[in-house]
């Protein structure tokens, strides 16, 4: 088998060095051996040659929030089906959540997500541990042992971490390890039984709805607790203008804080839930034009350090289903790259600022070898077209989650080729 | 303003403007769809009220109340409604944990369809169910009830009901008062009365008002004396005690106190003002017993009588097209 590969004709983009410009790359062994602009000199005999045909090579996607169902909701999605999910939206490395069936919260559940993940022999698969045990906001987790197993972060996933003491403790212990918390912005107590956003159009649909102000609560309350501690703090995805600003203003203060942006929150807003469409039923839920429009603001300054797909999959049985009781969330690991291509495309950011939100960045706040073009670095790498054009449909998708809102959109910029440590994991089929 | 003076017209076929394949809420429906329904209910309360009642309009139909909730006097109203139009009834309840047993929604709807009903009167406790429902079946679907959504029929009963005894809907003053956030009729009535020209006020404190609700083009009140000032109609709504707990408001006692509709309060409405309550009341929580059997202005037996003419009425709607088909 060959160990080396060669890709020539592409235009090569690093935002970690702000590399852009036409090129060629050679993997060999699993890891990037050489890569460079123009074109390769000397042919290299016994190689896997691939003609990029001018398209974009950058580093595999880094998804930092995505959802496995494994274990526990085998039914949802699984190593497998996630890794291939992951493999065709582009994404080489991915930090799965802790809110299993049993949760992660404890180091020998560590070790199973990642020999399970090994197994699979997919994309690359970190796991978050719980902030608390049992995701119950109480009791704080083993964060020294967590992290020696090999957990990345740690995260209660879509549950908030409420107590404000229990909160305190969590950044203030988590220093010691250089450990990132995660937070879910919202106040569970505000937002109560609500299932959407909280406004005109829940009014009318007679729906049950979460104000903004719910998130913002929680986001100014936990910067708090950061000028306390000193701890690192990551909320995701960020939903709402008040929240953006407020994080804004914590940066501004030189606070180590830092945010996302989920694709959902970026190109939707709450009338994508009319007709009471569950697959819009996202948490936080999809809110007025106006946050959606400060939430892409706040991606394009920075505010928003990361884009993670904030990948949800649900089976059919939890989403058709009335509105309030369907399952939240949706899958987004295979539009990841073409939803936030569309900020390109609207020349609202650069392709390299947008990467950067993709692959650096993230990998540096988990603090993971990945997400950057470097000699002897894993040869993870992503191709993809910008410019081509592909239909979102259910039917068509990798991955055991069908449940996407985006179905039937159009979306401009399709992945073509995604290899991790050289190996080939996904391969449109025109790609050939 | 079309006449509706009560005519013997139930057994001929009056021009209706129906075109709605289901009756799923309010919104949606055209001023001159709610008035023909009301015209054509109009008949059937003249019909209900003779010693035979009978009619063969839904003959050889079937219709199946699917009730997720309990309600006895909405199924038992369109019972009598579609055995009085000479259709076959089946009352069906179902309880929710048996669904969430594993059966969902859209597996009883394709289980009724099988079936072969001619119309589902669905009630179910989550908003937009009766529509996912209705997706999945082949015949009418109407709405008796969903969430905190719509409950078209009960606002069809209370403007006939109005308009029988003021002759009229534009122009009225109405004031809906209480637990608005929680109530269907609520939403369907604002719907019906606004687009048939009424002014609507909306009474009832804060914590049981809808987010942004002012933007339906109604006026609200937090103080009930401000909010049924020249009102010429005050709907009440039945509060839910258990959700009154320390959550919404304090306590029954402080509800009524400020809440309750009282003589007193309701000096501050038009001396004729008519009083609506969807029933069942809570006597000394939102209505004060007096002010519930006063006779001269309490209207709550009417709309009793009102719906089941007015269930009877969206039944010939609804069903009519397939007779043509015929």
């Amino acid at each position: 088998m060959t160990l080396r590969t060669v890709i020539t004709g592409v235009r090569l983009l690093d935002p970690a060095s702000g590399l852009d410009a036409p090129g060629w790359l050679v993997a060999e062994q699993g890891r990037i051996a050489d890569y460079g602009s123009g074109t390769l000199d000397a042919r290299p005999g016994d190689a896997v040659m691939i003609d990029g045909r001018g398209a974009c090579l950058a580093p595999g996607l880094v998804d930092i929030r995505v959802q496995l169902g494994e274990p526990g909701a085998e039914h949802k999605e699984t190593f497998a089906s996630g890794s291939a999910a992951a493999a065709a939206g582009g994404v080489t490395t991915l930090a799965c959540l802790p809110d299993t069936d049993p949760p992660v919260d404890d180091p020998a559940m560590v070790e199973f997500v990642a020999r399970r993940a090994r197994r699979v022999r997919g994309v690359k698969v970190h796991p978050y541990a719980a902030i608390t045990k049992g995701l119950a906001g109480r009791e704080l987790t083993e964060f020294g042992l967590l992290c020696e197993a090999g957990a990345v972060a740690f995260a209660d996933a879509g549950h908030a971490v409420a107590d404000s003491l229990v909160m305190r403790r969590a950044l203030s212990y988590a220093r010691s390890f250089d450990g990132l918390i995660v937070q879910h912005p919202e106040d569970p107590a505000l937002a109560g039984t609500g299932v959407m956003n909280e406004g005109e159009i829940a009014t009318r649909l007679g729906l049950p709805g979460i104000p903004a102000a719910a998130e913002v609560i929680l986001i100014e309350r936990d910067i708090r607790l950061v000028e306390l501690t000193g701890g690192r703090l990551h909320f995701a995805h960020v939903s709402t203008e008040a929240g953006v600003e407020a994080i804004r203003r914590a940066k501004a203060g030189g606070l180590p804080v830092t945010a996302e942006a989920s694709p959902v929150h970026l190109t939707l807003n709450e009338l994508a839930v009319e007709g009471y469409r569950t697959y819009a039923k996202v948490s936080p839920p999809l809110r007025p034009e106006r946050d959606r429009l400060a939430v892409v603001a706040g991606l394009v300054d920075g505010t928003l350090d990361v884009l993670a797909s904030d990948h949800c999959p649900q089976d059919q049985d939890s989403k058709r289903v009335p509105f309030a009781p369907a399952a939240f969330g949706a899958a987004g690991l295979e539009t990841l790259l073409g939803v936030g291509l569309i900020l390109v495309h609207n020349r609202q950011m650069s392709l390299l600022d947008l990467l950067a939100r993709l692959t650096c960045r993230p990998a540096e706040l988990m603090r993971l070898d990945a997400g950057r073009l470097r000699k002897g670095a894993p040869a993870d790498l992503v191709l993809f077209d910008p410019e081509a054009p592909w239909q979102v449909k259910e039917t068509g998708m990798r991955g055991l989650a069908r449940n996407t809102p985006f179905e039937g959109m159009l979306l401009q910029g399709r992945v073509l080729r995604t290899l991790v440590d050289g190996r080939p994991v996904f391969e449109a089929d025109d790609a050939a | 303003m079309r006449g509706h003076s009560p005519a013997a017209m139930a057994a001929s076929d009056p021009p209706l403007r129906f075109e709605q394949r289901h009756l799923l809420g309010i919104e949606g429906l055209q001023p001159w769809e709610i008035r023909d329904l009301l015209d054509l209910a109009d008949g059937y309360v003249e019909l209900n009220r003779q010693i035979d009642k009978k009619r063969a309009t839904l003959r050889g139909r079937t219709l199946i109340n699917v009730f997720f909730e309990n309600s006895t006097r909405t199924r038992t109203s369109f019972e009598l409604a579609g055995k009085r139009l000479g259709g076959d009834v089946v009352n069906m309840s179902v309880s929710t944990s048996s669904v969430k047993k594993g059966e969902t929604l859209i597996d009883t709807a394709m289980t009724l369809n099988a079936m072969h009903p001619d119309v589902l009167v669905v009630r179910h406790p989550d908003s937009g169910a009766v529509a996912l429902l209705a997706r999945h079946v082949n015949c009418a679907v109407i709405n008796g009830g969903d969430g905190a959504h719509e409950h078209p029929t009960q606002a069809l009963l209370d403007a006939l009901t109005i308009r029988r005894r003021k002759g009229r809907l534009e122009g009225l003053v109405v004031a809906i008062c209480g637990d608005i956030l929680h109530s269907r009729v609520a939403r369907s009535n604002l719907l019906l009365l606004a687009t048939m020209g009424a002014r609507v006020r909306l009474v009832g404190p804060r914590t049981l008002m809808p987010a942004d609700v002012d933007r339906y083009g109604v006026e609200v009140h937090h103080d009930m004396d401000r909010g049924l000032e020249d009102a010429d109609i005050v709907m009440m709504l039945r509060l839910q005690t258990e959700r009154m707990q320390g959550s919404f408001v304090p306590s029954v006692r402080e509800y009524f106190h400020f809440y309750g509709l009282t003589q007193a309060k309701l000096a501050f409405a038009k001396p004729d003002a008519l009083i609506l309550h969807p029933g069942p009341m809570n006597r000394g929580v939102e209505i004060d017993g007096d002010v519930a059997d006063d006779i001269n202005r309490s209207a709550i037996l009417d709309q009793v009588e009102m719906g089941v003419a007015v269930r009877m009425a969206c039944l010939e709607a609804l069903t009519r097209p397939l007779r043509n088909e015929l």
